[in-house]
């Protein structure tokens, strides 16, 4: 029985790993990538390099380009956050705790982002950014990606905001604290947990944005940075190792990062869906 | 109203009559930035892709020649449509008869909670989490035919140097292999957090009457995480309706256009020639396409999965 269970167990890892070196062996490749000649990398992409070369790696390090990539990237996923929490609690608290007439239909209204592809309307979305004098600017990606995912934020949020207490409220009415005071200093500091998990969705989904981006932003000094990315693929299309440099770079610390807060990824991925 | 308490009669009243402006003030401050927001960025966009599809624009100026029908009747005589139509319905085929048996399997294989299994969850993990852009860049150097893997398999096999992604029949069987390496661990994650919610009774109550594994897992754990399984195919389907990102660092649609989808048909033909109107209807339809799955997975699964 146990030497039968051993062999089960035997056979179970070998699987396992057989997928994990399909899963790791690109990514694996990509960073050997980064420290080999081209030459090298024609001869063989998965040995290790003969010699350690860094100079790719670092030519990328000290180009102020890839940094001012990154940087836009940040500030503008951290606006989307920041964004998406306050308007879509905001909305949400309005929707849990507050009766009044059209309360539901607004509530359908907000949820209909939860419909349809973000593509579906991303030319008319591109003309009125253009109207508004928005291209090239952070907001052209921060307020539609906002927009998008208000949805979400507001199912999840509400859901969040229907379990908390009610007598909480009552207290704090009968010491002459109102909705938007109750909001600000009791609803928000306890809903920590839905906000970091809504934080941490909006900005992974805003960090690997590609589409919007692309469409909204055409000066190089604003790229995001797969938008970079890609522009620095078509600068060095020969030479694979400075992309795979390039790519190494911009992900590792966002795998880093991700991995470390996919508690509240898979959180977000699945709340709406199993709750819709 | 049900938060008046019936013990507090008199301060509850004085309450009431403070609260209602108090009401109207955090709804009149709190509720239009979301509202909006999202009328003016979903909402308005979302109507006038559904009015401009009807008209020949350049996006410049206001859209004056109305066509009817006539933009939607080009992308229906369009083959490169249909190609990507029926790209779009390979990526749903494979989803869901390849990438979710597998995700399935592996879930089955990692769901208890043990170090090695967190491990391997995590590798598993990796794809999901890099952005689509990555990924495919890092795959079309894997199919590179003059560095990557499949040049090193050619060169082994005394073969020439194979470009898959420039192979007409080829290279989306190619895309579709970056896909599944890139969304089976999400599948897999939604099954893992739904076997673990299955109760340990039922299947020790299975052990006890006799059933072996595959019993179980057919009759016992599959049926109960059905609803996972459920929403998981949703995701799939709507995910491969939007496919986008991965396409252009593989193929760009090429090999003539032979790996167009629905979302790089309506980039590729409508916004970089600036066909405002044209692009337009690829959305309508890409929004109709969603809304009947959508609306078709209500009436079939979502009523009957509830106990």
């Amino acid at each position: 029985m146990s030497r039968a269970a051993f062999w089960r167990n035997l056979a179970r890892v070998t699987i396992l790993c057989v997928v994990a070196s399909f899963v790791l062996a690109p990514m694996l490749a990509t960073v050997l990538g980064g420290f080999k000649t081209n030459a090298e990398l024609r001869m063989n992409a998965f040995a290790l390099p003969q010699d350690w070369n860094v100079s790719f790696y670092g030519s990328i390090l000290v180009d102020p380009a890839f940094w001012r990539y990154l940087g836009n990237s940040l500030l503008i996923s951290t606006g989307t956050v920041v964004l998406t929490l306050l308007v879509g609690a905001a909305a949400a608290y309005v929707f849990a705790q507050i009766r009044f007439f059209g309360s539901r239909m607004l509530f359908s209204y907000m949820l209909l982002g939860l419909m349809f592809p973000f593509a579906t309307a991303i030319l008319p979305l591109f003309i009125k950014v253009r109207d508004i004098g928005l291209l090239d600017t952070y907001w052209a990606v921060i307020l539609p990606q906002t927009a998008f995912g208000l949805s979400l934020a507001i199912l999840l949020f509400r859901t969040f905001f229907d379990q908390l207490p009610k007598e909480l409220f009552e207290a704090a009415r009968i010491d002459g604290c109102g909705y938007v005071r109750f909001f600000w200093q009791i609803t928000l500091p306890l809903s920590t947990p839905i906000l970091a998990t809504v934080g941490v969705f909006v900005f992974v989904q805003s960090w690997n944005n590609f589409l919007l981006p692309l469409v909204v932003l055409n000066s190089r000094e604003a790229f995001t940075w797969p938008l970079g990315m890609m522009q620095f693929r078509g600068e060095y299309v020969t030479e694979w190792n400075r992309t795979l440099a390039f790519v190494t770079l911009t992900i590792l610390p966002a795998i880093v990062f991700f991995l470390a807060a996919q508690k509240y990824i898979v959180a977000g991925l699945t709340g709406g869906a199993v709750k819709g | 109203m049900q938060m008046l308490n019936t013990r507090t009669p008199r301060p509850a009243r004085r309450f009431w009559h403070g609260a209602r402006s108090s009401r109207l003030t955090a709804i009149a401050i709190l509720l239009p930035p979301g509202l909006i927001l999202f009328s003016l960025f979903v909402i308005l966009p979302l109507t006038e892709s559904g009015y401009y599809a009807f008209f020949d624009w350049n996006g410049y100026g206001t859209p004056e020649d109305y066509v009817g029908l006539r933009n939607f009747e080009r992308i229906a005589d369009h083959s490169v449509f249909h190609t990507a139509v029926g790209n779009t319905a390979k990526i749903i085929a494979v989803s869901l008869f390849i990438q979710m048996p597998l995700a399935l399997f592996l879930a089955l294989l990692i769901y208890r909670k043990t170090p090695t299994n967190a491990l391997f969850r995590l590798i598993f993990f990796v794809p999901y989490i890099l952005a689509e852009v990555a990924a495919g860049l890092i795959w079309s150097f894997v199919f590179d035919g003059n560095y990557g893997v499949t040049a090193s398999i050619a060169r082994s096999m005394g073969q020439e140097s194979f470009f898959i992604l420039a192979d007409r029949d080829w290279a989306f069987v190619a895309v579709m292999t970056v896909i599944v390496w890139k969304y089976f661990g999400f599948h897999m994650m939604i099954y893992i957090a739904a076997l673990q919610g299955v109760p340990e009774d039922l299947i020790e109550a299975a052990k006890i009457e006799g059933a072996k594994r595959p019993q179980i897992v057919r009759y016992v754990q599959i049926p109960q995480i059905r609803p996972a399984i459920i929403v998981s195919a949703f995701f799939a389907i709507i995910g491969a309706l939007q496919v986008f990102d991965v396409i252009i660092p593989l193929t760009n649609g090429g090999p003539s256009n032979q790996t167009q989808t629905i979302v790089t048909y309506l980039y590729s033909f409508g916004l970089t020639r600036l066909k405002i109107g044209f692009g337009s209807a690829v959305g309508v339809l890409l929004f109709l396409a969603a809304i009947l799955v959508a609306v078709f997975y209500q009436r079939l699964f979502m009523k009957g999965s509830r106990p």
